[in-house]
Protein backbone atom coordinates (compact mmCIF):
# COMPACT_ATOMS: atom_id res chain seq x y z
CA UNK A 1 0.00 0.00 0.00
CA UNK A 2 2.45 2.45 0.78
CA UNK A 3 4.32 2.08 -2.25
CA UNK A 4 1.79 2.63 -4.23
CA UNK A 5 1.02 5.80 -2.70
CA UNK A 6 4.68 6.81 -3.37
CA UNK A 7 4.73 5.88 -6.81
CA UNK A 8 1.77 7.59 -8.11
CA UNK A 9 2.58 11.06 -6.03
CA UNK A 10 4.93 11.86 -8.84
CA UNK A 11 2.61 11.24 -11.34
CA UNK A 12 -0.25 13.47 -9.36
CA UNK A 13 2.53 16.27 -9.31
CA UNK A 14 3.00 16.06 -12.83
CA UNK A 15 -0.46 15.85 -13.47
CA UNK A 16 -1.48 19.21 -13.89
CA UNK A 17 1.30 20.13 -16.80
CA UNK A 18 -0.54 18.47 -19.68
CA UNK A 19 -3.59 20.70 -18.83
CA UNK A 20 -1.68 23.21 -18.25
CA UNK A 21 0.89 23.05 -21.13
CA UNK A 22 -1.74 24.11 -24.12
CA UNK A 23 -4.91 26.14 -24.14
CA UNK A 24 -5.57 26.35 -27.43
CA UNK A 25 -4.14 22.75 -29.82
CA UNK A 26 -5.57 22.79 -33.34
CA UNK A 27 -4.46 20.09 -35.74
CA UNK A 28 -5.14 19.93 -39.60
CA UNK A 29 -7.53 22.82 -39.23
CA UNK A 30 -8.63 23.51 -42.76
CA UNK A 31 -11.57 25.38 -44.01
CA UNK A 32 -13.28 25.22 -47.83
CA UNK A 33 -16.10 27.50 -49.00
CA UNK A 34 -16.97 25.86 -52.55
CA UNK A 35 -13.82 25.65 -54.60
CA UNK A 36 -12.37 27.92 -52.56
CA UNK A 37 -9.85 26.87 -49.62
CA UNK A 38 -9.42 29.80 -46.97
CA UNK A 39 -7.08 27.66 -44.77
CA UNK A 40 -5.26 25.03 -45.58
CA UNK A 41 -3.86 22.44 -43.03
CA UNK A 42 -2.91 25.04 -40.27
CA UNK A 43 -1.53 23.57 -36.62
CA UNK A 44 -1.69 25.89 -34.06
CA UNK A 45 0.03 25.10 -30.42
CA UNK A 46 -1.20 27.94 -27.40
CA UNK A 47 0.59 27.16 -24.10
CA UNK A 48 -0.66 28.42 -21.12
CA UNK A 49 0.51 32.23 -20.44
CA UNK A 50 1.45 32.65 -24.27
CA UNK A 51 0.56 35.41 -26.04
CA UNK A 52 0.74 34.54 -29.73
CA UNK A 53 1.06 36.95 -32.35
CA UNK A 54 -1.40 35.92 -35.28
CA UNK A 55 -0.17 37.80 -38.49
CA UNK A 56 -1.01 37.62 -42.05
CA UNK A 57 -1.81 40.05 -45.01
CA UNK A 58 -5.76 40.40 -45.63
CA UNK A 59 -7.48 38.04 -46.81
CA UNK A 60 -4.54 35.72 -45.63
CA UNK A 61 -7.24 33.01 -43.80
CA UNK A 62 -7.11 35.17 -40.09
CA UNK A 63 -10.58 35.73 -39.82
CA UNK A 64 -11.62 32.55 -40.93
CA UNK A 65 -9.38 30.42 -38.52
CA UNK A 66 -10.49 32.74 -35.41
CA UNK A 67 -14.23 32.17 -36.36
CA UNK A 68 -13.38 28.17 -36.31
CA UNK A 69 -11.55 28.10 -33.30
CA UNK A 70 -14.04 30.41 -31.45
CA UNK A 71 -16.28 27.46 -32.36
CA UNK A 72 -18.20 30.31 -34.88
CA UNK A 73 -17.26 28.15 -38.03
CA UNK A 74 -17.18 24.41 -38.14
CA UNK A 75 -13.53 23.42 -39.97
CA UNK A 76 -14.01 20.97 -42.78
CA UNK A 77 -11.10 19.14 -41.68
CA UNK A 78 -9.06 18.96 -38.69
CA UNK A 79 -9.52 19.33 -34.59
CA UNK A 80 -9.77 21.66 -32.11
CA UNK A 81 -9.44 21.54 -28.54
CA UNK A 82 -9.55 23.75 -26.02
CA UNK A 83 -7.57 22.74 -22.51
CA UNK A 84 -8.35 19.01 -23.41
CA UNK A 85 -12.10 19.10 -24.72
CA UNK A 86 -12.86 19.03 -28.04
CA UNK A 87 -14.60 22.20 -29.40
CA UNK A 88 -16.62 19.72 -31.63
CA UNK A 89 -17.67 17.17 -29.65
CA UNK A 90 -18.84 19.57 -26.73
CA UNK A 91 -18.87 22.98 -27.93
CA UNK A 92 -20.45 24.13 -24.31
CA UNK A 93 -17.74 23.36 -22.46
CA UNK A 94 -15.62 24.17 -24.50
CA UNK A 95 -16.23 27.53 -25.47
CA UNK A 96 -16.97 28.51 -21.97
CA UNK A 97 -13.33 28.65 -21.74
CA UNK A 98 -12.75 31.00 -24.63
CA UNK A 99 -13.38 35.04 -24.74
CA UNK A 100 -13.76 35.89 -28.28
CA UNK A 101 -13.60 39.89 -29.84
CA UNK A 102 -14.27 39.67 -33.35
CA UNK A 103 -13.08 42.20 -36.03
CA UNK A 104 -16.28 43.96 -35.16
CA UNK A 105 -17.07 44.13 -31.81
CA UNK A 106 -20.35 42.31 -30.96
CA UNK A 107 -21.81 45.11 -29.01
CA UNK A 108 -25.73 45.37 -28.50
CA UNK A 109 -25.61 49.71 -28.50
CA UNK A 110 -29.21 49.50 -26.73
CA UNK A 111 -28.01 48.34 -23.39
CA UNK A 112 -25.47 50.01 -21.24
CA UNK A 113 -22.39 48.87 -20.16
CA UNK A 114 -23.33 47.36 -17.63
CA UNK A 115 -26.60 45.26 -19.23
CA UNK A 116 -24.39 44.54 -21.71
CA UNK A 117 -21.57 42.75 -19.92
CA UNK A 118 -24.29 41.69 -17.64
CA UNK A 119 -25.73 39.44 -20.42
CA UNK A 120 -22.03 38.43 -21.47
CA UNK A 121 -21.13 37.11 -18.84
CA UNK A 122 -25.21 35.40 -17.90
CA UNK A 123 -24.10 33.67 -21.39
CA UNK A 124 -20.95 32.54 -20.41
CA UNK A 125 -22.93 30.63 -17.25
CA UNK A 126 -20.65 32.98 -14.70
CA UNK A 127 -22.69 31.88 -11.94
CA UNK A 128 -25.14 34.56 -10.41
CA UNK A 129 -23.42 35.20 -7.09
CA UNK A 130 -19.85 35.91 -8.79
CA UNK A 131 -21.94 37.89 -11.50
CA UNK A 132 -21.80 41.61 -9.94
CA UNK A 133 -17.82 40.81 -9.04
CA UNK A 134 -17.21 39.63 -12.29
CA UNK A 135 -18.45 42.57 -14.25
CA UNK A 136 -16.76 45.01 -12.21
CA UNK A 137 -13.41 43.18 -12.83
CA UNK A 138 -13.60 43.40 -16.77
CA UNK A 139 -15.05 46.80 -16.47
CA UNK A 140 -11.68 48.00 -14.18
CA UNK A 141 -9.61 46.04 -16.04
CA UNK A 142 -10.42 47.54 -19.69
CA UNK A 143 -10.54 51.30 -17.75
CA UNK A 144 -14.90 51.83 -18.05
CA UNK A 145 -15.30 52.32 -14.55
CA UNK A 146 -17.11 55.21 -15.26
CA UNK A 147 -19.00 53.77 -18.27
CA UNK A 148 -21.11 51.72 -16.92
CA UNK A 149 -24.39 53.52 -16.74
CA UNK A 150 -23.70 54.69 -20.16
CA UNK A 151 -25.37 53.21 -23.92
CA UNK A 152 -22.96 51.15 -25.83
CA UNK A 153 -24.77 53.18 -28.60
CA UNK A 154 -23.31 56.48 -27.29
CA UNK A 155 -19.53 56.03 -26.96
CA UNK A 156 -17.04 56.41 -28.66
CA UNK A 157 -15.23 53.95 -30.75
CA UNK A 158 -12.30 53.54 -28.77
CA UNK A 159 -14.88 52.95 -25.75
CA UNK A 160 -16.64 50.34 -27.52
CA UNK A 161 -13.57 48.97 -28.70
CA UNK A 162 -12.93 48.32 -24.27
CA UNK A 163 -16.18 46.95 -24.01
CA UNK A 164 -15.29 44.50 -27.13
CA UNK A 165 -12.84 43.37 -24.93
CA UNK A 166 -14.54 43.65 -21.64
CA UNK A 167 -16.72 41.08 -22.92
CA UNK A 168 -14.12 38.62 -24.04
CA UNK A 169 -12.30 38.84 -20.33
CA UNK A 170 -15.54 39.03 -18.00
CA UNK A 171 -16.21 35.07 -17.28
CA UNK A 172 -11.78 35.39 -16.90
CA UNK A 173 -11.52 32.26 -19.46
CA UNK A 174 -8.56 30.41 -20.27
CA UNK A 175 -8.40 31.63 -23.58
CA UNK A 176 -8.67 35.27 -25.17
CA UNK A 177 -8.78 35.55 -28.74
CA UNK A 178 -8.28 38.97 -29.98
CA UNK A 179 -9.20 39.94 -33.62
CA UNK A 180 -7.43 43.54 -34.22
CA UNK A 181 -8.06 45.27 -30.80
CA UNK A 182 -6.33 48.55 -30.84
CA UNK A 183 -8.16 49.67 -34.66
CA UNK A 184 -9.74 53.05 -33.66
CA UNK A 185 -7.99 53.70 -30.62
CA UNK A 186 -5.88 57.10 -29.33
CA UNK A 187 -1.85 56.11 -28.91
CA UNK A 188 -2.71 56.17 -24.75
CA UNK A 189 -5.26 53.98 -24.97
CA UNK A 190 -3.35 51.54 -27.45
CA UNK A 191 -0.84 51.73 -24.52
CA UNK A 192 -3.26 50.87 -21.53
CA UNK A 193 -4.74 47.88 -23.92
CA UNK A 194 -1.27 46.37 -24.60
CA UNK A 195 -0.56 46.74 -21.29
CA UNK A 196 -3.65 44.32 -20.48
CA UNK A 197 -2.84 42.07 -23.20
CA UNK A 198 0.34 41.18 -21.46
CA UNK A 199 -1.14 41.06 -18.29
CA UNK A 200 -4.02 38.22 -19.91
CA UNK A 201 -1.17 36.77 -21.08
CA UNK A 202 0.27 36.22 -17.14
CA UNK A 203 -3.02 34.08 -16.33
CA UNK A 204 -5.14 33.41 -19.91
CA UNK A 205 -3.62 32.61 -22.82
CA UNK A 206 -4.11 35.26 -26.26
CA UNK A 207 -4.20 34.97 -29.58
CA UNK A 208 -3.65 38.50 -30.84
CA UNK A 209 -4.53 39.21 -34.48
CA UNK A 210 -3.14 42.40 -35.98
CA UNK A 211 -1.80 44.31 -38.68
CA UNK A 212 0.54 46.30 -36.50
CA UNK A 213 3.93 44.93 -36.88
CA UNK A 214 5.13 46.86 -33.59
CA UNK A 215 2.38 46.21 -31.28
CA UNK A 216 3.38 42.00 -31.66
CA UNK A 217 7.03 42.89 -31.19
CA UNK A 218 5.92 44.58 -27.98
CA UNK A 219 3.37 42.51 -26.46
CA UNK A 220 4.05 38.60 -28.21
CA UNK A 221 5.72 35.81 -27.01
CA UNK A 222 5.84 33.59 -30.43
CA UNK A 223 4.43 34.77 -33.48
CA UNK A 224 2.80 33.08 -36.55
CA UNK A 225 2.13 34.42 -39.75
CA UNK A 226 -0.18 33.08 -42.01
CA UNK A 227 -0.20 33.43 -46.33
CA UNK A 228 -2.45 32.40 -48.70
CA UNK A 229 -4.52 30.10 -46.25
CA UNK A 230 -1.32 28.32 -44.69
CA UNK A 231 1.16 28.74 -41.95
CA UNK A 232 4.32 30.10 -43.24
CA UNK A 233 6.26 31.16 -40.32
CA UNK A 234 5.64 30.07 -36.46
CA UNK A 235 8.66 31.00 -34.25
CA UNK A 236 9.28 33.06 -30.67
CA UNK A 237 10.08 37.10 -30.92
CA UNK A 238 13.31 36.10 -28.76
CA UNK A 239 14.52 33.70 -31.42
CA UNK A 240 13.67 35.71 -34.05
CA UNK A 241 15.88 38.57 -32.37
CA UNK A 242 18.39 36.65 -31.32
CA UNK A 243 18.65 35.12 -34.67
CA UNK A 244 19.11 37.86 -36.80
CA UNK A 245 20.40 40.77 -34.32
CA UNK A 246 23.76 41.65 -34.99
CA UNK A 247 24.06 39.69 -38.57
CA UNK A 248 24.61 43.02 -40.69
CA UNK A 249 25.52 46.81 -39.80
CA UNK A 250 24.16 50.21 -41.31
CA UNK A 251 26.80 52.06 -41.98
CA UNK A 252 26.78 56.21 -42.68
CA UNK A 253 29.86 57.37 -44.59
CA UNK A 254 29.65 61.00 -46.02
CA UNK A 255 32.77 60.06 -47.91
CA UNK A 256 31.86 56.50 -48.93
CA UNK A 257 34.41 53.81 -50.81
CA UNK A 258 33.77 51.50 -53.52
CA UNK A 259 31.20 48.89 -52.06
CA UNK A 260 34.17 46.42 -52.71
CA UNK A 261 36.40 47.79 -50.38
CA UNK A 262 34.08 47.69 -47.63
CA UNK A 263 33.75 43.64 -48.43
CA UNK A 264 37.44 43.46 -48.36
CA UNK A 265 38.06 44.45 -44.88
CA UNK A 266 38.27 41.49 -42.21
CA UNK A 267 35.39 39.55 -41.49
CA UNK A 268 32.90 41.13 -43.64
CA UNK A 269 30.81 39.06 -46.11
CA UNK A 270 29.24 41.73 -48.21
CA UNK A 271 28.42 45.52 -48.41
CA UNK A 272 25.67 46.99 -50.55
CA UNK A 273 24.72 50.32 -50.87
CA UNK A 274 21.28 51.38 -49.25
CA UNK A 275 21.66 54.98 -50.09
CA UNK A 276 24.38 56.89 -51.81
CA UNK A 277 25.66 57.45 -48.60
CA UNK A 278 24.45 54.21 -46.68
CA UNK A 279 25.99 50.75 -46.70
CA UNK A 280 24.26 47.46 -45.37
CA UNK A 281 27.13 45.67 -43.94
CA UNK A 282 26.86 42.25 -43.63
CA UNK A 283 28.94 39.87 -41.21
CA UNK A 284 31.14 36.67 -42.03
CA UNK A 285 29.37 34.05 -40.08
CA UNK A 286 30.82 34.27 -36.57
CA UNK A 287 32.65 37.13 -37.23
CA UNK A 288 32.28 40.66 -35.90
CA UNK A 289 34.11 43.60 -38.01
CA UNK A 290 32.51 46.23 -35.77
CA UNK A 291 35.75 47.73 -34.45
CA UNK A 292 37.74 46.77 -37.92
CA UNK A 293 35.30 48.90 -39.51
CA UNK A 294 35.73 51.70 -37.40
CA UNK A 295 39.04 51.72 -37.11
CA UNK A 296 39.15 51.85 -41.21
CA UNK A 297 36.71 54.59 -41.37
CA UNK A 298 38.75 56.76 -39.31
CA UNK A 299 42.07 55.54 -40.87
CA UNK A 300 41.15 56.14 -44.40
CA UNK A 301 38.60 59.39 -43.76
CA UNK A 302 34.90 58.27 -44.85
CA UNK A 303 33.46 60.41 -42.52
CA UNK A 304 31.37 57.85 -40.33
CA UNK A 305 28.39 59.30 -38.99
CA UNK A 306 26.18 56.59 -38.19
CA UNK A 307 27.01 53.01 -37.31
CA UNK A 308 23.64 50.72 -36.02
CA UNK A 309 23.04 47.09 -35.98
CA UNK A 310 20.38 46.68 -38.84
CA UNK A 311 17.94 43.92 -37.19
CA UNK A 312 15.90 42.08 -38.96
CA UNK A 313 12.59 42.99 -38.14
CA UNK A 314 9.36 41.47 -37.52
CA UNK A 315 8.19 43.31 -41.20
CA UNK A 316 11.31 42.28 -43.01
CA UNK A 317 9.99 38.83 -42.09
CA UNK A 318 6.57 39.58 -42.99
CA UNK A 319 7.62 41.28 -46.18
CA UNK A 320 9.87 38.62 -47.28
CA UNK A 321 7.40 35.81 -46.48
CA UNK A 322 4.28 36.99 -47.83
CA UNK A 323 5.43 38.31 -50.80
CA UNK A 324 7.69 35.79 -52.39
CA UNK A 325 4.38 33.75 -53.18
CA UNK A 326 3.12 36.75 -55.25
CA UNK A 327 4.16 36.05 -59.08
CA UNK A 328 1.69 33.29 -58.60
CA UNK B 1 -29.85 30.22 -20.72
CA UNK B 2 -32.90 30.34 -22.76
CA UNK B 3 -34.67 32.64 -20.30
CA UNK B 4 -31.14 34.91 -20.68
CA UNK B 5 -31.78 35.59 -24.61
CA UNK B 6 -35.13 35.49 -24.21
CA UNK B 7 -35.02 38.49 -21.44
CA UNK B 8 -32.21 40.28 -23.90
CA UNK B 9 -34.84 39.99 -26.73
CA UNK B 10 -37.68 41.18 -24.68
CA UNK B 11 -35.46 44.23 -23.17
CA UNK B 12 -34.43 44.73 -27.59
CA UNK B 13 -37.70 44.96 -28.45
CA UNK B 14 -38.77 47.29 -25.37
CA UNK B 15 -35.86 49.31 -26.52
CA UNK B 16 -37.04 49.85 -29.65
CA UNK B 17 -39.59 52.80 -31.18
CA UNK B 18 -40.72 49.90 -33.62
CA UNK B 19 -42.56 47.69 -30.56
CA UNK B 20 -44.24 50.30 -29.14
CA UNK B 21 -45.08 51.77 -32.90
CA UNK B 22 -46.87 48.37 -33.28
CA UNK B 23 -48.24 48.07 -29.97
CA UNK B 24 -49.98 51.54 -30.29
CA UNK B 25 -51.27 50.55 -33.75
CA UNK B 26 -52.78 47.90 -32.70
CA UNK B 27 -54.24 49.14 -29.74
CA UNK B 28 -55.85 51.86 -31.48
CA UNK B 29 -57.41 49.13 -34.12
CA UNK B 30 -58.34 46.62 -31.79
CA UNK B 31 -59.96 49.70 -29.62
CA UNK B 32 -61.72 50.90 -32.37
CA UNK B 33 -63.35 47.73 -33.26
CA UNK B 34 -64.00 46.68 -29.89
CA UNK B 35 -66.08 50.21 -29.34
CA UNK B 36 -68.17 49.29 -32.90
CA UNK B 37 -68.93 46.27 -31.87
CA UNK B 38 -70.39 47.28 -28.35
CA UNK B 39 -72.12 49.86 -30.32
CA UNK B 40 -73.74 47.14 -32.47
CA UNK B 41 -74.33 44.92 -29.54
CA UNK B 42 -76.19 47.85 -27.38
CA UNK B 43 -78.45 48.52 -30.80
CA UNK B 44 -79.45 44.79 -31.09
CA UNK B 45 -79.69 43.85 -27.79
CA UNK B 46 -83.88 44.51 -27.71
CA UNK B 47 -84.18 42.16 -30.60
CA UNK B 48 -81.61 39.45 -28.59
CA UNK B 49 -83.85 40.08 -25.52
CA UNK B 50 -86.54 38.03 -27.21
CA UNK B 51 -84.55 35.27 -28.59
CA UNK B 52 -84.24 31.88 -27.00
CA UNK B 53 -80.83 30.95 -26.98
CA UNK B 54 -79.52 34.45 -27.57
CA UNK B 55 -75.20 34.65 -28.55
CA UNK B 56 -73.90 36.51 -25.45
CA UNK B 57 -71.98 39.99 -24.86
CA UNK B 58 -68.78 38.20 -24.78
CA UNK B 59 -69.60 35.71 -28.48
CA UNK B 60 -70.82 39.20 -30.29
CA UNK B 61 -68.41 41.28 -29.04
CA UNK B 62 -65.10 39.62 -28.06
CA UNK B 63 -65.19 36.80 -30.76
CA UNK B 64 -64.93 39.63 -33.08
CA UNK B 65 -62.08 41.58 -31.93
CA UNK B 66 -59.62 38.78 -31.56
CA UNK B 67 -60.60 37.49 -35.05
CA UNK B 68 -59.41 41.53 -35.77
CA UNK B 69 -56.38 41.48 -33.76
CA UNK B 70 -55.20 37.80 -35.30
CA UNK B 71 -55.68 39.66 -38.76
CA UNK B 72 -53.78 42.69 -37.61
CA UNK B 73 -50.94 39.84 -36.18
CA UNK B 74 -50.41 38.31 -39.57
CA UNK B 75 -48.56 41.87 -40.20
CA UNK B 76 -47.54 42.84 -36.93
CA UNK B 77 -45.68 39.35 -36.33
CA UNK B 78 -43.46 39.46 -39.30
CA UNK B 79 -41.83 43.08 -38.75
CA UNK B 80 -41.56 42.47 -34.49
CA UNK B 81 -39.43 38.88 -35.40
CA UNK B 82 -37.66 40.69 -39.02
CA UNK B 83 -34.78 41.74 -36.76
CA UNK B 84 -34.05 38.65 -34.54
CA UNK B 85 -31.87 36.62 -36.63
CA UNK B 86 -31.23 38.90 -39.28
CA UNK B 87 -30.30 42.06 -37.64
CA UNK B 88 -28.29 40.33 -35.17
CA UNK B 89 -25.75 38.56 -38.13
CA UNK B 90 -25.67 42.25 -39.87
CA UNK B 91 -24.84 44.27 -37.51
CA UNK B 92 -22.40 41.03 -36.36
CA UNK B 93 -23.59 40.60 -33.16
CA UNK B 94 -24.51 36.94 -33.66
CA UNK B 95 -20.67 35.93 -32.94
CA UNK B 96 -21.54 36.84 -29.68
CA UNK B 97 -23.95 34.12 -28.99
CA UNK B 98 -22.34 31.97 -31.52
CA UNK B 99 -18.88 32.13 -29.30
CA UNK B 100 -20.80 31.77 -25.95
CA UNK B 101 -21.46 28.26 -24.57
CA UNK B 102 -25.06 28.15 -25.71
CA UNK B 103 -26.66 26.20 -28.21
CA UNK B 104 -28.22 26.77 -31.38
CA UNK B 105 -31.46 25.01 -29.51
CA UNK B 106 -31.13 27.68 -27.05
CA UNK B 107 -30.58 30.87 -28.86
CA UNK B 108 -32.95 29.55 -31.70
CA UNK B 109 -35.61 28.67 -28.42
CA UNK B 110 -34.81 32.22 -26.17
CA UNK B 111 -35.50 34.32 -29.02
CA UNK B 112 -38.85 33.13 -30.14
CA UNK B 113 -39.68 32.92 -26.03
CA UNK B 114 -38.57 36.86 -26.29
CA UNK B 115 -40.67 37.57 -28.59
CA UNK B 116 -43.43 35.45 -27.56
CA UNK B 117 -43.84 37.17 -24.68
CA UNK B 118 -43.95 40.68 -26.30
CA UNK B 119 -46.83 39.08 -28.27
CA UNK B 120 -48.53 38.02 -25.05
CA UNK B 121 -48.56 41.41 -23.94
CA UNK B 122 -50.54 42.25 -27.22
CA UNK B 123 -52.59 39.21 -26.53
CA UNK B 124 -53.22 40.56 -22.42
CA UNK B 125 -54.19 43.77 -23.97
CA UNK B 126 -56.92 43.17 -26.19
CA UNK B 127 -58.15 40.52 -23.70
CA UNK B 128 -58.50 43.53 -21.19
CA UNK B 129 -61.22 44.84 -23.52
CA UNK B 130 -63.63 42.46 -23.46
CA UNK B 131 -62.99 42.30 -19.58
CA UNK B 132 -63.63 45.74 -19.03
CA UNK B 133 -67.04 44.96 -19.16
CA UNK B 134 -67.05 42.66 -16.32
CA UNK B 135 -68.98 45.27 -14.28
CA UNK B 136 -71.61 45.62 -16.35
CA UNK B 137 -72.13 42.24 -18.15
CA UNK B 138 -72.15 38.85 -17.65
CA UNK B 139 -69.29 37.61 -19.53
CA UNK B 140 -68.63 33.57 -20.28
CA UNK B 141 -64.96 33.44 -19.02
CA UNK B 142 -64.71 29.95 -20.41
CA UNK B 143 -65.14 31.40 -23.88
CA UNK B 144 -62.21 34.48 -23.08
CA UNK B 145 -59.95 31.86 -22.15
CA UNK B 146 -60.77 29.81 -25.07
CA UNK B 147 -60.08 33.01 -27.65
CA UNK B 148 -56.70 34.07 -25.24
CA UNK B 149 -55.47 30.75 -25.24
CA UNK B 150 -56.33 30.23 -28.93
CA UNK B 151 -54.87 33.71 -29.91
CA UNK B 152 -51.63 33.00 -28.34
CA UNK B 153 -51.24 29.66 -30.21
CA UNK B 154 -51.54 31.90 -33.75
CA UNK B 155 -48.95 34.32 -32.24
CA UNK B 156 -46.68 31.67 -31.52
CA UNK B 157 -46.89 29.50 -34.67
CA UNK B 158 -46.90 33.10 -36.84
CA UNK B 159 -44.02 34.18 -34.98
CA UNK B 160 -41.99 31.00 -35.13
CA UNK B 161 -42.39 31.27 -39.06
CA UNK B 162 -41.18 34.77 -39.17
CA UNK B 163 -38.55 33.72 -36.96
CA UNK B 164 -37.61 30.89 -39.71
CA UNK B 165 -37.50 33.49 -42.45
CA UNK B 166 -35.64 35.89 -40.07
CA UNK B 167 -33.19 33.30 -40.21
CA UNK B 168 -32.59 32.90 -44.11
CA UNK B 169 -31.05 36.94 -44.73
CA UNK B 170 -29.34 39.10 -43.09
CA UNK B 171 -31.80 42.32 -44.32
CA UNK B 172 -34.28 42.92 -41.62
CA UNK B 173 -36.65 44.28 -44.11
CA UNK B 174 -36.30 41.30 -46.81
CA UNK B 175 -37.34 38.86 -43.77
CA UNK B 176 -40.74 41.01 -42.85
CA UNK B 177 -41.87 41.14 -46.42
CA UNK B 178 -41.16 37.10 -47.16
CA UNK B 179 -42.41 36.61 -43.67
CA UNK B 180 -45.23 38.55 -44.52
CA UNK B 181 -45.88 36.92 -47.38
CA UNK B 182 -45.30 32.91 -46.34
CA UNK B 183 -47.97 33.49 -43.93
CA UNK B 184 -49.88 35.23 -46.31
CA UNK B 185 -49.83 31.77 -48.81
CA UNK B 186 -49.66 30.11 -46.21
CA UNK B 187 -52.85 31.10 -45.25
CA UNK B 188 -54.49 31.44 -48.20
CA UNK B 189 -53.35 28.38 -49.55
CA UNK B 190 -54.01 26.34 -46.74
CA UNK B 191 -57.55 27.63 -46.67
CA UNK B 192 -58.51 26.57 -50.50
CA UNK B 193 -56.84 23.96 -50.29
CA UNK B 194 -58.72 22.51 -47.27
CA UNK B 195 -62.06 23.89 -49.03
CA UNK B 196 -61.03 21.57 -52.14
CA UNK B 197 -59.91 18.54 -50.64
CA UNK B 198 -63.15 18.96 -48.29
CA UNK B 199 -65.67 19.52 -51.57
CA UNK B 200 -63.79 15.96 -52.88
CA UNK B 201 -64.55 14.28 -49.46
CA UNK B 202 -61.78 13.62 -48.81
CA UNK B 203 -61.65 14.83 -45.42
CA UNK B 204 -58.50 13.45 -43.55
CA UNK B 205 -56.17 15.42 -46.28
CA UNK B 206 -58.25 18.03 -45.76
CA UNK B 207 -57.41 18.08 -42.56
CA UNK B 208 -53.93 17.59 -43.01
CA UNK B 209 -53.93 20.74 -45.48
CA UNK B 210 -55.52 22.65 -41.79
CA UNK B 211 -51.74 22.16 -40.37
CA UNK B 212 -50.74 25.09 -43.05
CA UNK B 213 -53.38 27.20 -42.62
CA UNK B 214 -53.26 28.93 -39.12
CA UNK B 215 -55.91 31.49 -39.45
CA UNK B 216 -58.35 28.00 -40.53
CA UNK B 217 -57.48 26.81 -36.73
CA UNK B 218 -57.86 29.44 -34.90
CA UNK B 219 -61.73 29.80 -36.07
CA UNK B 220 -63.32 27.36 -33.81
CA UNK B 221 -61.49 29.34 -30.87
CA UNK B 222 -63.07 32.28 -32.30
CA UNK B 223 -66.44 30.27 -31.80
CA UNK B 224 -66.21 29.57 -28.43
CA UNK B 225 -65.02 26.02 -29.18
CA UNK B 226 -61.97 23.92 -27.68
CA UNK B 227 -60.78 22.05 -30.73
CA UNK B 228 -57.59 20.04 -29.61
CA UNK B 229 -56.98 19.66 -33.25
CA UNK B 230 -56.65 22.87 -34.06
CA UNK B 231 -54.52 23.51 -31.35
CA UNK B 232 -52.49 20.98 -32.18
CA UNK B 233 -52.22 22.24 -35.90
CA UNK B 234 -50.88 25.64 -34.34
CA UNK B 235 -48.20 23.98 -32.21
CA UNK B 236 -47.24 21.67 -34.99
CA UNK B 237 -46.69 24.54 -37.04
CA UNK B 238 -44.90 26.46 -34.30
CA UNK B 239 -42.35 23.03 -33.65
CA UNK B 240 -42.08 22.35 -37.23
CA UNK B 241 -40.38 25.72 -37.70
CA UNK B 242 -38.34 26.14 -34.77
CA UNK B 243 -36.73 23.10 -35.91
CA UNK B 244 -36.43 24.36 -39.50
CA UNK B 245 -34.69 27.74 -37.66
CA UNK B 246 -32.51 25.69 -35.72
CA UNK B 247 -31.07 23.72 -38.70
CA UNK B 248 -30.53 26.39 -40.51
CA UNK B 249 -28.58 28.15 -38.30
CA UNK B 250 -26.65 24.84 -38.09
CA UNK B 251 -25.90 24.61 -41.45
CA UNK B 252 -24.90 28.50 -41.35
CA UNK B 253 -22.22 27.40 -39.23
CA UNK B 254 -21.00 24.54 -41.09
CA UNK B 255 -21.20 26.22 -44.40
CA UNK B 256 -19.88 29.49 -43.63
Amino acid sequence: MHTTSTDRAPAIATMPEPEAASTISARGLTRTFGNHIAVNDITLELRRGEVLGFLGPNGAGKTTTMHMLTGNLAPSRGEISICGIDLLEEPSAAKARIGYLPEVPPLYRELTVDEYLELAAKLHRVPRARRREAVATARQRCGLTEAGAKLIGTLSRGYQQRVGIAQAIVHAPDVVVLDEPTVGLDPNQIRDIRALIRELGGAHSVILSTHILPEVEAVCDRVQIMHHGELVYSDTIAALKQFESGATLLVGLRRPPPPAELAALPGVAAAEAVEPTLYRVQFAAGADPTDALVKAAAARDWGLYQLKPAQTTLEDVFVHLTRQEEPQ
Amino acid sequence: MIFTIAGKELRTLFASPLAWVVLTVMQLIVGYAFLRRLDDFLQMQPQLMQMAAAPGITELVAGPIFGTAAALLLFAVPVLAMRLIAEERRNQTMVLLMSAPVSMTEIVLGKFLGLAAFLAAIVALTALMPLSLAGAARLDYGMLAGLVAGLVLLAAAFAAVSLFVSCLTVHPVVAAICAFATLLVMVLAGEAAGDGLRARGWTVAASLAQVVSPIKSFEPFSKGMLDTYAAACLVLLAVLFLALAIRQLDAQRLRG
